[in-house]
């Protein structure tokens, strides 16, 4: 219909101008230039961000990204609520304090609630959005989450935008269901940049913008954690190459060793 | 339990006994009015009784329940006087010292206290007097006025007491009790038979001294049973600071009615609270039925509060988050509210502080999720001295404070991980021997294969945590795969010296 194309275009332009970035509390970068270009200043403060393993075992990449994202979305001393499912630490593992610190979380700013089931995961997630005072909110249900649909998701998502706490939903390797969430990632673990005697370096990942809530295409970067300055930061290109030859380094061990 | 031998009513068919393992025979341990009509006694072995009577109906007698069932009890005689203390396994002593005036006097208490035991169908004995062993002699030595309910084999005897004076007529009966009334030891008992003293009163008249001479503790229990020395009685539930009570001449069967009489209840413990300067830390509210049943539900907070409006919110999501809902039935005839824990608590002063204004109402979301999910649940974590990477952390209550946590390194990668297994898992590893790093393992039937890795990070036991075998020397090694994954893994024990073959595990992932 090509008449009612001028009207689109003016709905398009109006959505873009209502877009996250009108909030008051505005957008958190992720401090990685290029990202943050990408994402137009970065990813939107009080709104729902997904992330999602790319496999099982890249959980507990995926945990330490969504925790980044949290640490990012929040001010310095922010109480960060780490709604986690009691499943998940029975067969993922418990989170460790000291690791905690280790990325730059300092431990005494996290509050966990562990949670006997779905639905208690999300009223908890529902009432720790709704207080203000709150950095945010990591949301960990186990699994697959049946209940954590689109209107769960929009729920979610509308207690957010009411106080402006950036609410975080970490899920595992799973199908991503329609919902109503401004952003969603795919994480997976990245081999690092070795440190002297091939020592395992600073967390990397590499992460897929799956969706994004103003139309941005879908792409992928690789990022690494400087827990020094609590931000992500692009790996220097030359050792891009590195895990290629170390993967046939690797590959000859296999064979000989 | 107890028999009582003249019951009008033979209506059981068949007679029960109870029945209980003694010396490696069966014997009847409690009868029912019904048996003990037929001539069963507690004693008898059930082959006998059987013999006698064939029709016997033997129940495996269960203390846990009877437990159970005094506790309940107990629980619901919280309605007359918070100083209940149970005496299994079938006796409660009740202060009523100063509770008497909703019931008249004590009669009118005890009568209420039957009549409602009665209708359960419980057998009980109620006796009121100046301390608990006199009452409790009364109750179940005395005779001639205390009164007597059986049925179907259940029975409770309880004492009343009263903190007044004796009066006559009580002094003389409990003169007339029996010395088996003092409880003391049988052969102590058998003596003073044998001596010709057969009545408390007997045993009064004697000179005390001759009595402690030849019997150690006699004298005291006299005189406790005499009501010439009191002992305070401790009850069962450490006493409230503070307590409020509404009673009902016609019971509430609404559940919106009964909330907003608890939220008077609230108010009214507030006033209290606040002149004294304090906060409650612990809410207890109970809902008394007029069948007898109680429902008890606590709300806690993270710091002293009295502010009415926040605790009814609690109490709100308390009600919601309750897995079976509260069932007025025919309704509540009393509703109580207890202030179990009260801390001191500055004026309010609305807050100009923002963090101060912040940790508020952070501890304010923690309450009321903690109320709807249980304290336990919500967590924080403080650092525990120890090298043990399992024991290095303490998870304790989100309002504790916390000492800090030792910061990383500039510059340095995560030394520990994000993940961690408690126990390690169990993993196959191929490694240089004695210590070099994993090349290859196997974790839940999946291979990685080794790429980078740094250690060994030398843990050692703490040998001062066991007794006789000393624990393994841990050596940690940071490991990634090829894919870029970051394992924690650790041999434990030391390549021929502790032991043989050391195993791995894997005790954490790295983000």
């Amino acid at each position: 219909m090509p008449e009612s194309s001028p009207s689109f275009a003016a709905l398009k332009r109006q959505f873009a101008m209502s877009e996250p970035c009108s909030d008051a509390r505005g957008r958190f970068a992720l401090g990685c230039p290029t990202i943050d270009t990408a994402l137009g200043g970065g990813l939107a403060r009080g709104r729902l961000h997904e992330v999602f393993a790319a496999q099982e075992e890249d959980g507990a990449s995926t945990a330490g990204f969504a925790l980044m994202l949290a640490l990012r979305a929040c001010d310095a001393g922010e109480t960060i609520f780490w709604i986690r499912q009691e499943a998940g630490a029975r067969i993922a593992g418990r989170i460790h304090a000291p690791g905690l610190a280790e990325l730059g979380a300092d431990p005494r700013r996290i509050l966990f609630a562990d949670t006997p089931d779905e639905a208690a995961t999300l009223r908890a997630a529902a009432d720790a959005l709704r207080s203000p005072v709150i950095g945010a909110v990591l949301i960990a249900p186990w699994g697959k989450a049946p209940m954590l649909d689109l209107t769960a998701s929009r729920r979610l998502t509308l207690a957010a935008e009411q106080s402006g706490v950036t609410a975080i939903l970490l899920r595992g390797a799973v199908e991503p269901p329609p919902s109503a969430a401004t952003s969603r990632w795919r994480v997976s673990a990245a081999p690092s940049i070795p440190l002297e005697a091939d020592a395992p370096g600073h967390p990397a990942f590499m992460v897929d913008l799956l969706r994004h809530r103003s139309g941005l295409s879908a792409s992928g970067w690789r990022l690494e954690w400087d827990r020094d300055r609590l931000a992500f930061r692009a790996p220097p290109l030359s050792v891009a190459l590195a895990p290629l030859a170390a993967e046939r380094r690797a590959d000859a061990e296999r064979r000989f060793g | 339990m107890r028999s009582g031998a003249s019951d009008e009513r033979q209506a059981e068919r068949p007679p029960i006994v109870f029945v209980e393992k003694q010396a490696n025979a069966m014997r009847i341990s409690a009868v029912t009015p019904g048996a003990a009509a037929l001539g069963l006694t507690p004693g008898l072995s059930l082959a006998d009784a059987r013999a006698r009577v064939p029709d016997l109906l033997a129940i495996d007698r269960d203390h846990g329940a009877e437990r159970r069932l005094l506790g309940r009890i107990a629980a619901a005689c919280i309605r007359y006087t918070p100083m209940v203390a149970a005496e299994p396994p079938d006796g409660l002593v009740l202060d009523i010292s100063g509770c008497t005036h909703p019931y008249g006097d004590e009669a009118g208490l005890t009568a209420d206290l039957s009549r409602r035991l009665k209708r359960e169908g419980i057998a009980h004995r109620a006796a009121i007097a100046a301390t608990p062993e006199a009452a409790r002699a009364l109750a179940r030595f005395g005779s001639s006025q205390a009164e007597r309910v059986e049925a179907a084999g259940r029975s409770v005897s309880l004492s009343t007491l009263r903190q007044a004076q004796g009066e006559y007529g009580r002094v003389e009966a409990l003169k007339a009790l029996p010395v088996a009334a003092l409880e003391a030891a049988p052969e102590v008992e058998l003596a003073l038979r044998r001596a010709g003293l057969k009545t408390i009163g007997d045993l009064a008249a004697r000179p005390r001294a001759m009595l402690a001479a030849r019997f150690g503790d006699l004298p005291i229990r006299l005189a406790r049973l005499l009501e010439e020395e009191d002992r305070r009685i401790t009850p069962d539930r450490p006493l409230p600071a503070i307590a409020a009570v509404r009673r009902f001449a016609e019971p509430i069967a609404r559940m919106d009615h009964a909330l907003s009489v608890l939220g008077e209840l609230v108010a009214e413990t507030g006033v209290a609270l606040e002149a004294r300067g304090q906060g409650g830390r612990r809410f207890e509210a109970r809902f008394f039925r007029s069948d007898g049943a109680v429902r008890a539900l606590a709300v806690e907070t993270g710091r002293p509060a009295r502010d009415p409006a926040m605790l009814m919110r609690l109490f709100r999501e308390r009600i919601e988050g309750l897995r079976d809902p509260i069932d007025p039935g025919f309704g509540f005839d009393l509703i109580r509210l207890d202030i179990a824990r009260a801390d001191p608590m500055a004026a309010d002063q609305p807050g100009f502080d923002e963090p101060a204004r912040i940790a508020e109402e952070t501890d304010a979301l923690i309450d009321r999720l903690a109320t709807r999910m249980g304290r336990g649940r919500l967590r924080r974590a403080a650092p525990r001295e120890s090298h043990i990477p399992e024991r290095a952390t303490l998870s304790v209550d989100p309002a504790a404070g916390i000492p800090a946590w030792r910061a990383p390194m500039p510059g340095e990668p995560p030394l520990r991980p994000l993940h961690i297994f408690d126990p390690p898992q169990p993993v196959e590893v191929m490694a240089e021997v004695p210590d070099g790093a994993p090349k290859w393992f196997r974790w839940r039937g999946r291979d990685y294969v080794t790429l980078r890795s740094e250690g060994p990070e030398r843990i050692a036991a703490e040998w001062w945590r066991r007794r006789k075998n000393q624990g393994l020397i841990r050596d940690y090694y940071r490991v990634e795969d090829v894919s870029g994954r970051r394992f924690w893994l650790f041999r434990s024990g030391l390549y021929g010296e502790q032991e043989a073959l050391p195993r791995w595990y894997l005790h954490g992932l790295f983000a």
